[in-house]
């Protein structure tokens, strides 16, 4: 209800009183404003209150959302679900047709935390029944010492590991593993090296690369983009397989102290088999060895495929005798020197048993008696800077580029001077080092007709191209060379019917540490292509310290050694690789040609 | 008509976080489930590279000849040799089937008749 400004009956009296009425009109006036000025302020101080209600509310929930940040473990928002999970660790290796050379499985790691151990004692007791390499005394030790964490082993199978739970102690624990396995254990040893564990955790460890190809491409193995895309070798399980186990047989009855042989596609330096004898089992890989007299081959670790680098004897002949015929120094019906034994300054090269091919003796002869002075002449045409590039090109100067760990650190051994005398012994194989791996690069440059080729260990799709080291026409002639050292030479038992193998024998003397050579122990290397009217593969086999006790005298030139068992290989391996036999010419039956 | 507008509003505002909430709870469940599957998958994908483990090493080279050999009574196996690769010319042409007879064959006085009728 609204008060009148000026109320009738109020300024009446006021008239009569003669007071002004105006007064009342103010005093109304006035306290209606008071009465407007208090409603306002209360309301603004309730809007006040309000707007700091609000604040109050609005920094409390600020600072408690950031007290619980502050407080919290971090979590990535989530907007969708997590992709596949990384399972493979470590990409498998598998072999050319897709068959599993290494791959990983899951396992567990065992670890004790002796602070909430029930019965230390006990325990060790029954840890020390599983597993029997560990000590009962020792464990419980290490289990009271005080100490809160220890490994007690690195991988386990389930057997033991059921055994563990079955103890049923508190203390001991298991951390889960991814493990290297070898499905094919000693197969390939030396090719696929091996694997270890690096940093380890109680989740988790990473499986380094040790050795071999392992090692030399543990960065692509590990990479987690290409995790589940296997590493595909050339290597051809079969055909590894059965070589291992011709090599094996041949080494041991000849009992050579090791053995190495090479396949390899001459066209695009796939190897389809490597193999060094003795060798050891990749899931189990024996320590190296420490005591300082011993010689490197003497431990299953080494690869002599790739390591070994020896002397590779009258093998490279054939290089000397192709790059003169790529020279025009000479063609294969060429007579040369051959009288033995050859004088040049104080040395004395001689034949093998002293024998004298000579006094002339054709170039292909010279290949397929394996005539040491008859090459002797043929490098002195040549010349040693001549010679010197020639084998540069064929990579006789470099380690080997093969994708082993081993490869770079096996580097041939260069005479440091080269005078005209290692020019003759060099053009024979003696006095330069190299590995049997070399010589099959090498050779597959022969066999492929005369392009270099890079030795490889990964399937490669497609042709490869390489520098030419010598014309087509130059090595069809070696090639036709090498096969009449198979059909009337040194390597008569390396006659494997079909398959026209084309082949060079080596025989060299071991060097001894101290200087000098043994007289008794030697290096047999056989190293040939096939089939000889196509070339298709070279195979080089390599035995170290072979014996043939079959006749009545012992034996050690490679014809008797390494030839039969390259044979036997050629003839088992051959058919796996799916090279048929070539049938030989029949002769044209008699009474069909009359009539014709 | 102002006050029925605010009812709306305040009924649509409801709604809405009726369907918020319910779309939170959903979309979590969803990534869970999709989460067990994935830890599924992955349990799975480990078999599987065990039971790929295994296949190779029961297939591998050594015991592989080693069975060749113990069962070569029923299976004959021999290393594969040059000797076994054969010729197109040493397969034989697949013997024909007999054509279909559909026309009646007359076999009146083919056999050989009792001389005493002649």
């Amino acid at each position: 209800m609204r008060t009148p400004l000026r109320p009738l009956a109020r300024i009446l009296h006021a008239r009569q009183q003669g007071e002004n009425p105006d007064t009342i009109e103010r005093e109304n006036l006035r306290l209606r404003h008071e009465a407007m000025r208090d409603k306002s302020r209360a309301r603004a101080e309730f809007r006040l209150l309000v707007l700091g209600l609000a604040f109050f509310a609005a920094f409390t929930t600020i600072g408690a959302r950031m007290g619980l940040l502050a407080a919290t473990e971090p979590v990535e928002p989530r907007a969708s679900a997590p992709g596949a999970e990384i399972i493979a660790q470590r990409a498998d290796i598998v072999d050319r047709n897709g068959r599993i050379l290494a791959t990983n499985i899951t396992t567990h790691a065992l670890y004790a935390n002796p602070k909430v151990m029930v019965d230390p004692k006990g325990v060790a007791q029954k840890l020390a029944e599983i597993f029997p390499d560990m000590k009962a005394k020792d464990l419980e030790r290490r289990f009271t010492d005080g100490r809160s964490f220890l490994w007690v082993r690195k991988v386990l199978s389930p057997e033991q590991m059921q055994r563990v739970h079955e103890i049923g102690d508190p203390g001991l624990l298991f951390g889960p593993r991814e493990m290297r396995l070898y499905p094919n254990g000693t197969l390939a040893a030396h090719v696929l090296g091996g694997t270890s564990f690096g940093a380890e955790g109680v989740h988790s460890a990473e499986v380094i690369g040790t050795a071999g190809i392992e090692k030399a491409l543990d960065a692509r193995l590990r990479d987690p983009a290409q995790g589940d895309k296997p590493l595909t070798l050339s290597l051809d399980l079969s055909v590894q397989a059965t070589i291992e186990e011709v090599l094996y047989a041949g080494m041991t009855m000849l009992n050579a102290k090791g053995a190495a042989a090479i396949l390899m596609d001459v066209r695009t330096g796939e190897i389809v088999a490597l193999t060094s004898l003795p060798t050891f089992d990749p899931n189990d890989r024996p320590n190296p060895l420490v005591d300082k007299n011993a010689e490197p081959g003497d431990s299953p670790l080494f690869n002599r495929a790739v390591q070994g680098v020896y002397e590779l004897g009258s093998t490279f002949k054939i290089f000397a005798v192709a790059q003169a015929l790529e020279l025009g120094l000479v063609a294969p019906e060429t007579l040369v020197d051959a009288n033995a034994p050859m004088q040049w300054g104080k040395h004395r090269i001689k034949e093998f048993e002293g024998k004298n091919y000579g006094p002339l003796l054709s170039v292909t002869d010279v290949i397929a008696k394996s005539s040491n002075v008859g090459t002797a002449h043929i490098a002195l045409m040549i010349g040693p800077l001549r010679q010197q590039a020639f084998l540069k090109s064929l990579g006789f100067f470099e380690a080997t580029p093969v994708e082993l760990i081993e490869a770079p650190g096996a580097r041939p051994l260069i005479p440091r001077k080269w005078p005209e005398i290692v020019t003759i012994t060099t053009s024979y194989g003696h006095g330069m080092s190299a590995s049997p791996l070399h010589l099959a690069a090498a050779y597959a440059a022969i066999g492929n007709g005369g392009v270099m080729v890079k030795p490889t260990l990964l399937k490669r799709e497609g042709p490869t191209t390489g520098v030419r080291v010598m014309s087509e026409k130059t090595a069809h002639e070696a090639v036709i060379m090498l096969r009449r050292v198979v059909t009337e030479g040194t390597a008569s038992l390396g006659e494997v019917p079909g398959y026209e193998v084309a082949g060079k024998t080596g025989t060299a003397d071991k060097p001894m540490r101290t200087g000098g050579y043994y007289k008794d122990k030697v290096v047999n290397t056989f190293a040939s292509v096939f089939p000889a009217s196509n070339p298709q593969y070279v195979l080089i086999v390599t035995l170290d310290e072979p014996i043939d006790t079959s006749g009545s005298e012992p034996r050690r030139t490679a014809g008797w050694t390494a030839v039969p068992v390259a044979a036997e290989i050629i003839r088992r391996v051959a058919p796996i690789m799916g090279l048929r036999p070539k049938l030989e010419p029949v002769a044209t039956d008699a009474v069909t040609a009359a009539s014709n | 008509m102002r006050p029925v507008l605010y009812v709306l509003t305040f009924l649509a505002i409801i709604a809405l976080g009726f369907w918020a909430y319910r779309e939170n709870y959903a979309t979590q469940a969803a990534l869970k489930h999709v989460e067990g599957l994935q830890r599924q998958i992955a349990d799975l994908r480990e078999g599987l590279a065990v039971q790929r483990a295994e296949w190779a090493y029961l297939n591998r080279p050594d015991r592989l000849r080693e069975l060749a050999t113990i069962n070569f009574d029923r299976l004959g196996l021999l290393p594969m040799l040059p000797g076994q690769f054969g010729t197109p010319g040493q397969i034989a042409y697949p013997t024909p089937d007999l054509p279909q007879i559909d026309m009646p064959v007359d076999i009146q006085g083919t056999q050989p008749q009792p001389e005493s009728d002649l």
